[in-house]
């Protein structure tokens, strides 16, 4: 009964991927029109220069934009940024901004707003950009259409850190010499993207209207984007099926839904727009103490976990099964060994030969729904197969929150993003310095290994590609033999969404930076 | 003794109810032996439909796991849940109603009055409250419904001592110099004891269904299988597998049905003139 849903499920995709392929060739796209989409759970902020959840990002990517866009390899493509150029040496950027930019409230956008937003706005709101901003010595603005980044030392990822989600672009004149987070403005958000919020019916739906002054010529396709709030994922699933909405966003009903309503006729679904995020789902292991402290336990546990049918059972087999800390969509994975095949029997001798006493470990499942609770159930069960006895915590969002942060935990799933670079997104789960008691991101589980961190700082800042993958390659193997954490899968969120609609997703950030681009097919 | 079986006989509905009950009781007892594996073991494929493989007669859940192996070790927490609330809310609500029925005037007001403050609260909001509060597990679950379902007890107490105690025999014993402990302990108590009885049949079944009403929205014990989180799991995929939540919610229904039907067999047992009224 399964395969014959998921052999139906492929004809369909593919049967609509050739669909798709062959309309864009053919068909020119019309304008207008209204695209009805879900937005799970509601934002609490569009002003994704301070607020930068996944919801808010989904909304505010078409009202904020940033001054590169990415393609599926994480190839930088033009935004607000017409052309750009990086010196031999790897020490300056120049950027070239497009002309006749406005800001939705009529203002100009110049690079005086780059260099406000980069140098003093984003400093003070992200402390994922103070971290960007490290090895650059100033941003500066020669005229009003070009801006110069120069560099302390070489940092090969900055050229990949200036999309919509990590810096978008914000009004110098509406924020500068303010408050930022309580500066009225944020209710309103201003931006230069193709969108500009119409209204927002606060539990009930967002309304973007297409932005008339928008800077690249016959954008937007649609008039309006509608957002709308479902709280439960079964009626998410229904409003999908009655088409009260025409495109489910990766996430927003129940994996076990999707074959259901991707067999159905007109149904339309991509894996595509989750590159530059590339999801990692994992558990920590708290290497604190025992008998987590001890890397062949870690490892057991590693042997212990059938990941192939999590994958196949939880996910419908949507993703892949992760074989260290960098997921394979991003630059600089490597398939190095050791990787960990599902081997209950390796897992028994390992315990056996550390001594384990059986000692109960605490597992804190992720509280974002029935896939992550049902993931823990198997996880127990598989430990529970080799001898480890585990208890599941029952826990909310702030609890865990709470227990992960304050590293009271045995082993906690989690899941992080990648952003486009190992410098940016994975070196920061492994590396002494990121240990932090009181966040619960980054590196929750301590792990403190001087060589690792030797590493990573090589890496960012080595000139070469080349001698970038050496370093990473070598501190994948290194991670790999430490299993500091427990790697899962590389997360993939599908999207579902009506044949009809088209040019839904164009970058690696999907759908949040996509809908300008995006049309309906009469 | 003889007089009280032949009247519970004489309620068909209520003998009913005894079997059904004497099936979820074996079922929990052997449960262990039946389903020597656990019942979060993924034995088969995942939505297996009931009656294609014989080895899982009730079919599968999302993740492959036994439904007839969940329902039958789910039993035992549903009566362990009935029961023992039931019991701690019955030793909350008989002492408290009792004194304050007996001993009349401020004990009563002030009893009282903490009652109508537990009453007030809507039942089932405040054991999510109870259990959100201390983390979901048996122990919070069980003291969560004691909590919210002893206030009827004590009410019930109340009135029964308050009539009792101007009877004749009780004016003896308080004449004989009997202490007040004494007279509620060994006179009036065991008075009022078929009401309580009946009562507590019908808060078993009632804290039956507050257990399975947490579990459903994933305020159980994370680590115990039970009737209310088998149907809480199903109940997204209702459209592709109506047989996870099926089989449990029927459990569910005919276990609270067995307790109300024993409940009103015992009612008419316990207060034979008022069965005859009826009838």
């Amino acid at each position: 009964m399964l395969s014959t849903t998921a052999m139906r499920r492929a004809a369909i995709a593919a049967a609509c991927s050739i669909a798709a392929t062959s309309g864009m060739a053919q068909e020119t796209p019309v304008k207008g029109g209204r695209l009805d989409l879900v937005v799970q759970p509601e934002p609490t902020s569009l002003m994704i220069g301070i607020t930068t959840n996944g919801p808010s990002l989904l909304v505010g990517g078409s009202i904020y934009e940033g001054l590169l866009r990415y393609d599926e390899n994480l190839e930088p493509m033009p935004s607000l940024a017409k052309s750009w150029e990086i010196s031999e040496d790897g020490l300056t950027y120049t950027f070239h901004l497009q002309e006749g930019v406005t800001f939705s409230d009529g203002e100009p956008f110049t690079s005086k707003d780059v260099v406000f937003t980069m140098k003093d706005f984003l400093m003070e709101t992200k402390s994922k950009w103070r971290a960007i901003m490290e090895p650059v010595a100033d941003v500066t603005a020669p005229d009003d259409t070009t801006v110069v980044v120069t560099m302390k030392e070489p940092f090969g990822p900055f050229i990949r850190s200036l999309s919509y989600n990590v810096a978008p672009m914000v009004p110098a004149h509406v924020y500068e010499g303010t408050e930022y987070a309580t500066n009225p403005a944020n209710d309103t958000p201003i931006g230069t993207g193709p969108y500009v919020l119409a209204e927002w019916k606060r539990g009930s739906y967002i309304e973007l209207d297409a932005n008339p002054n928008y800077w690249r010529e016959g954008l937007p396709y649609l008039d309006d984007v509608v957002y709308h709030v479902v709280p439960d994922a079964a009626s998410r699933a229904t409003a999908f099926e009655t088409r009260v909405v025409s495109v489910l966003p990766g996430g927003s009903v129940e994996n076990f839904d999707i074959p259901r309503l991707a067999a159905e006729e007109g149904v339309c679904t991509t894996e595509k727009g989750w590159e530059y995020n590339a999801p990692l789902s994992w558990m920590w292991i708290n290497n604190r103490t025992a008998p987590m402290d001890n890397k062949k336990f870690r490892q057991a546990i590693m042997y212990a976990m059938n990941r192939e049918m999590m994958l196949k059972v939880l996910w419908n087999g949507y993703g892949k099964v992760a074989t260290g800390p960098i997921t394979s969509t991003i630059p600089f994975y490597d398939a190095v060994e050791p990787t960990y095949e599902y081997n209950p029997e390796k897992a028994k001798e390992l315990l056996e030969e550390i001594g384990y006493d059986g000692k109960e470990l605490r597992l804190l499942p992720l509280p974002y729904g029935e896939t992550w609770q049902r993931w823990a159930e198997v996880v127990k069960q598989n430990l529970k197969a080799v001898g480890i006895p585990v208890e599941i915590e029952s826990t909310d969002v702030a609890g865990w929150n709470q227990k992960t942060s304050q590293w009271d935990y045995d082993l906690a799933f989690t899941y992080l993003y990648e952003n486009g670079d190992p410098a940016i997104g994975v070196a920061r789960n492994y590396i002494s310095s990121q240990i932090a008691l009181g966040n619960p991101f980054n590196n929750v589980e301590g792990y403190s290994n001087p060589k690792v961190d030797e590493l990573f700082a090589k890496a960012a800042t080595a000139p070469s590609d080349e001698e970038r993958q050496a370093a990473y390659t070598e501190v994948q193997k290194i991670l790999q033999e430490d299993v500091p954490v427990a790697w899962l899968t590389e997360l993939s969120f599908p999207t579902l969404y009506d044949c009809s609609v088209q040019g839904l997703v164009s970058t690696a950030n999907g759908i949040g930076n996509s809908l300008g681009e995006t049309w309906i097919k009469k | 003794m003889s007089n009280f079986w032949t009247t519970f006989k004489g309620n068909k509905g209520a003998v009913v109810g005894l079997v059904i009950l004497a099936i979820v009781l074996l079922a929990s007892i052997f449960a262990p032996m039946l389903y020597t594996t656990s019942p979060w073991d993924m034995v088969n494929m995942p939505f297996m439909a009931p009656g294609v493989d014989s080895s899982v007669p009730l079919g599968t859940d999302t993740l492959g796991r036994d439904i007839a192996s969940g329902l039958a070790h789910g039993a035992y927490i549903s009566l362990l849940v009935g029961f023992v609330s039931t019991i701690v809310s019955l030793c909350i609500g008989i002492p408290l109603g009792a004194a304050a029925g007996y001993f009349g005037g401020w004990v009563d007001d002030v009893l009282m009055r903490i009652t109508e403050f537990f009453q007030v609260i809507p039942s089932f909001a405040f054991a999510i409250v109870l259990v959100a509060i201390f983390e979901p597990s048996i122990t919070s679950m069980i003291v969560a419904i004691a909590v919210v379902s002893w206030p009827p007890v004590a009410r019930l107490l109340r009135g029964e001592v308050m009539s009792l105690k101007h009877r004749e025999f009780i004016e003896a014993a308080e004449l004989s110099g009997q202490s007040g402990f004494t007279i509620i302990t060994r006179q009036i108590l065991p008075n009022t004891i078929s009401p309580v009885i009946v009562l507590a049949s019908m808060m078993v079944a009632t804290a039956i269904l507050t257990e399975s009403a947490l579990s459903f929205m994933g305020l159980g014990d994370p680590n115990v299988m039970s009737w209310g989180y088998i149907i809480g799991a199903g109940r997204t995929v209702l459209q592709q597998a109506w047989w996870i939540s099926f089989f449990p919610g029927v459990a569910i229904l005919l276990t609270v049905l067995a307790f109300n039907l024993i409940g009103e067999g015992l009612n008419d047992a316990l207060n034979p003139r008022l069965a005859k009224r009826r009838g």
